[in-house]
């Protein structure tokens, strides 16, 4: 079966949001870069299906050269071949990323599975997956933890608060998933040799005119708060228990 | 300004919604029953929406995952969890919170979702039941819901959460962790490290792509407070953190501390608690 999943690079962000002094991006200077992390499910459950199944996962990105970065992270984990849709590192809305996805894809021969993340890590937009879906005439299922492959169709798992709605729909078709559908793999030193060396072709889509056009990046107030020391070390059990009570909780 | 507000019967969210779309212009709330049915439900919305300038819902699982579908039937762009609206100018949320975006959202109508928690609720309103279209494609649909074996206290409505990170150190760590929650009637929670390193399960992870919590008290035993993580825990009233790193991160976001080995102190605060209690 042949599968795609589309990633995308976002820094590792650790404790503070630094903002750039023009406030149109976060200070990456200092940072690593990784995928979103419901993305690491996606590629891991891509990857286990075409261990039992046979095929080819295909890794696709949006993003500026360095994002080769990321593909070849998810090579080093399984993946077969990459496409990098190369930006000059301008930000692309949900509408025009999907569209150049979507572009991508019908260059390629016919995928049985497109698996997406449900958001991204920064910008949230919860809506790619849906429209290249919509775009291909295809199914899509978002929010899933659970995917079971049944011949020619796919049975699906969602959170539905304290139970699980259960979709069954036939392929080709798009998932959209969550952390929690598996437990990623870390790559190997071999997994990192070989991913060296996979397909990696490479497109510079033409960036649409923005309709959901980012102005300015914002750090919300209330961050930095001065938390009250109750103490050091077990003596500070006591006064713990103190505040449990006042609080109601103990 | 007419306003298309899709509305989940006896949703918070949904409320919260309603206020945003009132302080637009003229609100009509509409729902719909049956199997959820996500891209027949929002060709029901698109017909409803014709003279509309303004699509609204609640920022929600469901409430963002429809209006994706009405933009893309619509080819028109999509503001997700917006917290506040000037003109065709939004502010929403990035990174869970952790970060807002202003932005310009060109087209019409403006479909948008309104971030959770972020806006007072409004009263409810007579909300019109929708149909769905003689046409529409119900083949994605929720054909059954399977009950979770529940496993105690459920992490989002606990009024306790005490949680682990990287601090712990390994599975076995969580027993000192687990024995001071289970003290407090509170729910086990744990960092994104502790899930990727299996030491507990995904259900158990508070953070942006893990549970959101909505606790009187949480208490993060060595967890630095990764702005991930905190996106999760902010929902709390209060927050404690225990971090042997008096410059942890997590100190920056939490209402009291304690600085020091977890190992000992939470022991010690379940040794306390018993002796107050008499046991």
């Amino acid at each position: 079966m042949r599968i795609l999943v589309c990633v995308k690079r976002v820094p590792m962000t650790g404790g503070k949001m630094v903002l750039t002094a023009d406030e149109q991006a976060i200070e990456t200077r200092h940072l690593g870069f990784t995928i979103s992390p419901h993305e690491e499910c996606a590629v891991e459950e891509a990857v286990r299906l075409v261990e039992a199944n046979g095929g080819e996962t295909v890794v696709l990105t949006l993003g500026p050269a360095e994002t080769e970065e990321q593909l070849r992270d998810c090579m080093a984990t399984g993946a077969d071949r990459g496409i990098l849709l190369k930006t000059d590192g301008a930000d692309w809305d949900a509408q025009s990323t999907a569209s150049a996805i979507v572009d991508a894809i019908r260059a390629e021969e016919a995928f049985d599975l497109i698996l997406v993340g449900n958001e991204s890590a920064d910008t949230g937009n919860y809506q790619v997956g849906i429209r290249v879906a919509h775009a291909l005439g295809l199914p899509v299922v978002n929010g899933l933890k659970k995917i079971e492959l049944q011949g020619e169709q796919v049975r699906c798992e969602r959170d539905a608060g304290g139970a699980r709605d259960v979709y069954v729909v036939p392929l080709p078709a798009v998932l959209s998933v969550l952390e929690g559908l598996n437990l990623p793999r870390y790559p190997s030193v071999p997994g990192r040799l070989r991913a060296k060396s996979k397909p990696l072709a490479v497109v510079e889509p033409a960036r649409p005119e923005q309709k959901l056009e980012k102005l300015r990046l914002v750090v919300p107030p209330g961050q930095g708060k001065q938390a009250e020391i109750l103490g050091n070390g077990p003596e500070a059990a006591p006064k713990v228990v103190e505040l449990m009570q006042q609080l109601g909780v103990a | 300004m007419s306003v298309l507000v899709f509305v989940e019967p006896g949703d918070e969210l949904s409320l919260q919604a309603l206020s945003v779309a009132r302080s637009l212009g003229e609100v009509r709330a509409v729902s719909l029953d049956g199997p959820y049915a996500p891209a027949a439900w929002a060709a029901a919305i698109v017909e409803a929406a014709q003279d509309s300038d303004a699509i609204v819902a609640a920022g929600s699982d469901r409430g963002n995952e429809l209006l994706a579908h009405v933009a893309a039937r619509l080819d028109q762009p999509f503001a997700a969890n917006v917290t506040a609206v000037e003109g065709d100018v939004v502010t929403r949320i990035r990174w869970g919170g952790s970060l807002l975006e202003q932005a310009r959202l060109h087209g019409s109508p403006k479909i948008l979702s309104v971030a959770p928690h972020t806006q007072p609720a409004a009263e409810a309103v007579p909300v019109e039941r929708l149909e769905l279209p003689a046409d529409a494609d119900t083949s994605v649909r929720v054909l059954e819901t399977v009950a979770e074996s529940s496993g105690g206290v459920s992490l989002r409505d606990a009024k306790v959460v005490v949680s682990g990170g990287r601090g712990v150190g390994s599975a076995e760590g969580f027993g000192i962790i687990e024995e001071l929650a289970e003290l407090l009637g509170g729910a086990v929670g744990c960092s994104r490290v502790v899930t990727s390193a299996g030491w507990r399960p995904h259900a158990d992870q508070v953070g942006q792509t893990g549970t959101k919590i909505s606790a009187d008290l949480y208490v993060a035993c060595g967890i630095s407070g990764a702005t991930q993580h905190i996106a999760g825990a902010k929902g709390a009233k209060k927050i404690l953190a225990i971090n042997d790193d008096a410059e942890a991160p997590i100190f920056a976001s939490a209402d009291y501390a304690v600085v020091g080995d977890l190992h000992e102190i939470v022991p010690a605060i379940s040794a306390e608690l018993r002796r107050v209690r008499g046991q």
